[in-house]
C-alpha cells in the first residue's frame, strides 16, 4: 500500500505495466508538443509581445507623453484630451492614479509603438472587448507594437489592484476607419 | 525525554502512534480548520459582493476582505493543515518517534502567532494590499513580519519532519522505502524549504522598506522573487494532495501503487521544475526575454505537468486494480459505480481528483502558456483557475483525510454521518462552480480583484457584456452552496472532536467504512496481470478535453489585435 514501505524491496526493478509506458508516453509527446507550439507562434502567429522595455523615470515618461498630447490632441472629452497620433509613431499611455491618460484614437489596420508605464503603483492594461492584457509597471517603459483590426470604442480597464480607487481607473481608445 | 517516545498502537492499522506527534498533528490541524473557516468567510463576503444584484460589502471593505481571504485560505488554512499531514506521513506512517517535539510545538507558535499578527494587521485597514502585496503599494509593518514569523515556523515543522525520517531511518522503525505517501510528503517539504526561502528573501528587505530602513524595492525583482513564494506555496499543495491521494486509496481499498517506480518518478519531476512555474505570473511584464518565459512557464517542456499527467492515471488505476481484485470487474466501470460513494473520505478525494485535473490542471496550463496569457492575464480566470485547484483540488481532498483522521487520530467517532454524506458534494459542486464561473467571466474580460464591474463612478464609462454580469450571479450561488459545504465541514468536524463518543483504546472506529480485505489487496498480481481499462477510458477522455481546450484558446487568441 502507499502508506507502508513498498512490499517489494528492489521497487525499482519492477516492470512498469504496459498501460502507464503508453500514458507517460503520450504525455511526454504532448508537453513537446505544447512546448513547441509557444515557439511555433513566435512565428507563425500574429499575438506576441516583443519584449522591448526600457529603464525610466516617472518624470521622463510623462514628459514625452506630454510632447505628444502637445502635439496631436484633437478635441477635448470632459477633461481627457483625444489624441490623434500618426500612424507609426510612438503612442504613449500613462497609467496613474487612478487614470489611463489620455484618449488615444487610432487608425484601423495602422501600427503603433504603443508605450506603457506606470507613474506610482503597478496597474493591469486590460483592453476591453477585446481581452489583451498586459502589466504596466513603475520604472519601466514596455513597447507593445499593436496593429487594431476593428474600428470602434474600446474601454481600457485597471486589472492590477492599485488601491481604493482601482475600480474606477478606466481609459479609452478610439479607433477609427 | 520519555514523554516525546511514548506510542499507543492503533486498533485499526497496527501503527505505532507517538503521542507527542499525535498531539501535534491535532493542534495543526484545528488550527488550520479554525483559519478555513475564517478564511471561508472572508470568501463569501468577496463573492457576495462580486454578485452584481447584492454588491454586499463598500469599496475598502471589500479590498480589505480580499486581501484577507487571500492569505487565511492560500497560505494559513494550507500550511497548518500540511504541517500536520508531514507528522502524520512521517511520525505516524514510519512507526517512529518525532525528532524534536519541542521545537514542531516552537514552530506551531511561531506560525500562530504571525498568522494572528497579519489578520490583525489586515484587519485595521491599513494593508489592504492583496496577498501578494506588490511594492510600490505598502503596508504597516506587521503585515509583512507576520507573514515572515509564520513562514520561519513552517520551515521548523519541515526540518522536525526531515529530522523524522532520519531518526526512522536510524533506529530501523520500517523496512525497506519509506512509503510512497511519505515521500509525496517529502516533496511537499523540500518544495515548502525552497518556497519558504524565497519569500524571506524579498518579504525581509520589504518589511525593512516598510519600516523607512530600505529606500527602494525594484517592483519587477519583487515580484519575481516574491512568486517564488507565491506559486511555490501552492506547488507544496499539489504534491500533499497527491500524497493525500493516495493515502485514501491505500486506507479505503488498500489500493497499492501501480508501480511504485513511476510513481516516485512522477513526484521528482515535482521536486525538480514545479519551483521555476513562478514564471506564470510574469508573462506578460516587461524585461524578460520570450526564450526565458517559455523554457520557464512550461516547467521545461511540461515535465512537471507529465507528473501530475501520471499520478492522474496511477491514483484511480491503483483503486481500479483493487477493486477489480476484489471481483469488481465487470465492464469497464463497475468498480467505480459500487465505490464507496457514501464515504465522504473517498467521494471527497476522488471529486478532488477529477476537478484538480479537468478544471484546474487544464486551465492553469492553457493560461500558463506564453502567447495565450495575453488573453486571460489579470482577469477573473486567473482566480477561476486556482480554485480549481486549491478549493476543489486541495481543500477537498483535505477535507476528505479529515474524515479518516477524526477516528484515527483523535479518536472519536464522527457525528453527523448523514451531513457528512453529503458534505464533500455540496462543497465539491459550489467549488467547481466557481471556477467554472469565475473562468467564463475571465474570459468575457472581466477584472480580478475589481470591487465594480458597472464602472459607476468612473470619469469614463465602460460596459461588461451582459453575459459577464449572469458569470458573477451564478459564481455568487456557487459560493453560496461552497460556503454551505464548508460549514457542514466546521460542524461535522469541531462537532465529532469535542462532542463525538471517545473510542474506547482498542476499539476500532466503525465510521468511514473500511473494507475487510483492505490487506490482502496490497499484495495483488504484478505488471503483467494488470488490467484497468475504466482507467484507461477516463483518462483518454481527459486528454481529448485538454487537447480541444488547448487549440480552442489558441483560436481565441488569434483573433486578437496584432500584436509585436
Amino acid at each position: 500500500m502507499a502508506i507502508t514501505p513498498p512490499s517489494e524491496r528492489v521497487w525499482w526493478k519492477e516492470p512498469i505495466a504496459k498501460v502507464e509506458l503508453v500514458w507517460i508516453l503520450i504525455a511526454f509527446v504532448w508537453g513537446l508538443i505544447m512546448f513547441f507550439m509557444m515557439i511555433y507562434w513566435h512565428g507563425a502567429g500574429e499575438q506576441n509581445l516583443s519584449n522591448e522595455a526600457y529603464k525610466i523615470t516617472p518624470v521622463r515618461f510623462s514628459q514625452r507623453a506630454q510632447a505628444m498630447i502637445d502635439q496631436y490632441t484633437v478635441r477635448q472629452e470632459g477633461i481627457y484630451p483625444v489624441v490623434h497620433p500618426p500612424p507609426g509613431s510612438d503612442v504613449y499611455l500613462i497609467a496613474r492614479l487612478w487614470q489611463w491618460w489620455p484618449i488615444l484614437e487610432l487608425e484601423k489596420d495602422q501600427t503603433y509603438r504603443l508605450h506603457l508605464s506606470s507613474m506610482d503603483w503597478q496597474h493591469g492594461f486590460s483592453l476591453q472587448p477585446v481581452n489583451i492584457n498586459v502589466q504596466v509597471h513603475p520604472g519601466y517603459d514596455m513597447v507593445v507594437t499593436i496593429k487594431p483590426d476593428q474600428a470602434g470604442e474600446y474601454g481600457v480597464v485597471c486589472n492590477e489592484f492599485c488601491g481604493i480607487g482601482h475600480h474606477n481607473m478606466v481609459g479609452k481608445i478610439y479607433v477609427v476607419e | 525525554m520519555a514523554s516525546s517516545a511514548a506510542f499507543r498502537i492503533c486498533p485499526t492499522t497496527g501503527l505505532k502512534v507517538n503521542l507527542a506527534a499525535e498531539k501535534l498533528i491535532k493542534a495543526n490541524a484545528v488550527a488550520a480548520i479554525v483559519f478555513l473557516a475564517i478564511g471561508g468567510l472572508f470568501g463569501l463576503l468577496v463573492a457576495l459582493t462580486r454578485w452584481p444584484a447584492v454588491h454586499f460589502l463598500p469599496a475598502d471593505w471589500f479590498y480589505l476582505a480580499l486581501t484577507a481571504h487571500g492569505l487565511d485560505v492560500l497560505i494559513v488554512w494550507i500550511i497548518f493543515f500540511e504541517m500536520a499531514v508531514l507528522y502524520f506521513a512521517s511520525s505516524v506512517l514510519l512507526n517512529c518517534r518525532l525528532a524534536g517535539p519541542r521545537w514542531a510545538w516552537a514552530g506551531f507558535v511561531l506560525m500562530l502567532v504571525g498568522a494572528v499578527t497579519t489578520n490583525v494587521a489586515v484587519l485595521q485597514g491599513q494593508s489592504s494590499v492583496m496577498f501578494t502585496s506588490y511594492v510600490p503599494m505598502m503596508a504597516q509593518p506587521p503585515f509583512y513580519l507576520g507573514i515572515i514569523l509564520f513562514a520561519v515556523g513552517a520551515l521548523i515543522g519541515c526540518f522536525v519532519f526531515f529530522g523524522t525520517l532520519v531518526v526512522a531511518k536510524q533506529e530501523k522503525t520500517y523496512e525497506g522505502s519509506i512509503p510512497l505517501v511519505t515521500f509525496g510528503a517529502m516533496t511537499a517539504a523540500i518544495i515548502a524549504v525552497f518556497t519558504i526561502a524565497s519569500g524571506a528573501i524579498i518579504l525581509i528587505p520589504t518589511l525593512l522598506w516598510s519600516l523607512g530602513l530600505v529606500s527602494y524595492i525594484d517592483p519587477l525583482l519583487y515580484k519575481t522573487i516574491w512568486w517564488g513564494m507565491g506559486h511555490s506555496s501552492q506547488q507544496i499543495n499539489v504534491s500533499a494532495h497527491v500524497a493525500v491521494w493516495y493515502a485514501i486509496a491505500a486506507m479505503v481499498f488498500g489500493a497499492k501503487p501501480l508501480s511504485e517506480k513511476v510513481s516516485r518518478m512522477a513526484f521528482l519531476m515535482y521536486i525538480l521544475f514545479l519551483q521555476i512555474a513562478s514564471a506564470h505570473h510574469m508573462l506578460v511584464e516587461p524585461g524578460f526575454s520570450s526564450e526565458w518565459k517559455i523554457f520557464n512557464t512550461s516547467y521545461a517542456m511540461y515535465l512537471a505537468v507529465l507528473g501530475s499527467m501520471v499520478h492522474g492515471m496511477t491514483v484511480p488505476g491503483s483503486i481500479e486494480a483493487a477493486q477489480r481484485s476484489r471481483g469488481l470487474t465487470k465492464g469497464l466501470f463497475e468498480w467505480l459505480r459500487k465505490a464507496p460513494w457514501s464515504n465522504p473520505a473517498f467521494s471527497g478525494m476522488f471529486m478532488s481528483l477529477v476537478f484538480f485535473g479537468f478544471i484546474g490542471g487544464i486551465s492553469g496550463v492553457v493560461m500558463g502558456t506564453e502567447q495565450i496569457n495575453l488573453i486571460m492575464h489579470n482577469t477573473l480566470y486567473v482566480p477561476g483557475h486556482f480554485h480549481g485547484t486549491v478549493v476543489a483540488g486541495t481543500t477537498l481532498a483535505f477535507m476528505a483525510i479529515t474524515y479518516l483522521l477524526v477516528p484515527l487520530i483523535f479518536r472519536r467517532e464522527l457525528k453527523f454521518r448523514k451531513l457528512a454524506q453529503w458534505q464533500p458534494y455540496v462543497f465539491g459542486v459550489g467549488a467547481a462552480g466557481i471556477s467554472l464561473f469565475m473562468m467564463g467571466a475571465g474570459t468575457l474580460g472581466v477584472s480580478r480583484r475589481h470591487w465594480d464591474m458597472t464602472f459607476a463612478d468612473a470619469q469614463l464609462p465602460f460596459d461588461y457584456p451582459s453575459a459577464a454580469f449572469l458569470m458573477m450571479g451564478l459564481n455568487g450561488i456557487a459560493a453560496v452552496l461552497a460556503t454551505l459545504g464548508g460549514i457542514m465541514f466546521v460542524v461535522i468536524v469541531v462537532g465529532s472532536v469535542f462532542f463525538g463518543r471517545k473510542l474506547g483504546e482498542n476499539e476500532k472506529p466503525s465510521y468511514p467504512e473500511v473494507p475487510p480485505s483492505a490487506v490482502a489487496v496490497a499484495h495483488y498480481g504484478s505488471s503483467q496481470s494488470l488490467r484497468i481499462p475504466g482507467t484507461a477510458m477516463l483518462v483518454g477522455v481527459f486528454f481529448i478535453a485538454f487537447v480541444l481546450y488547448y487549440f480552442v484558446n489558441w483560436k481565441y487568441l488569434s483573433e486578437v489585435w496584432p500584436l509585436s
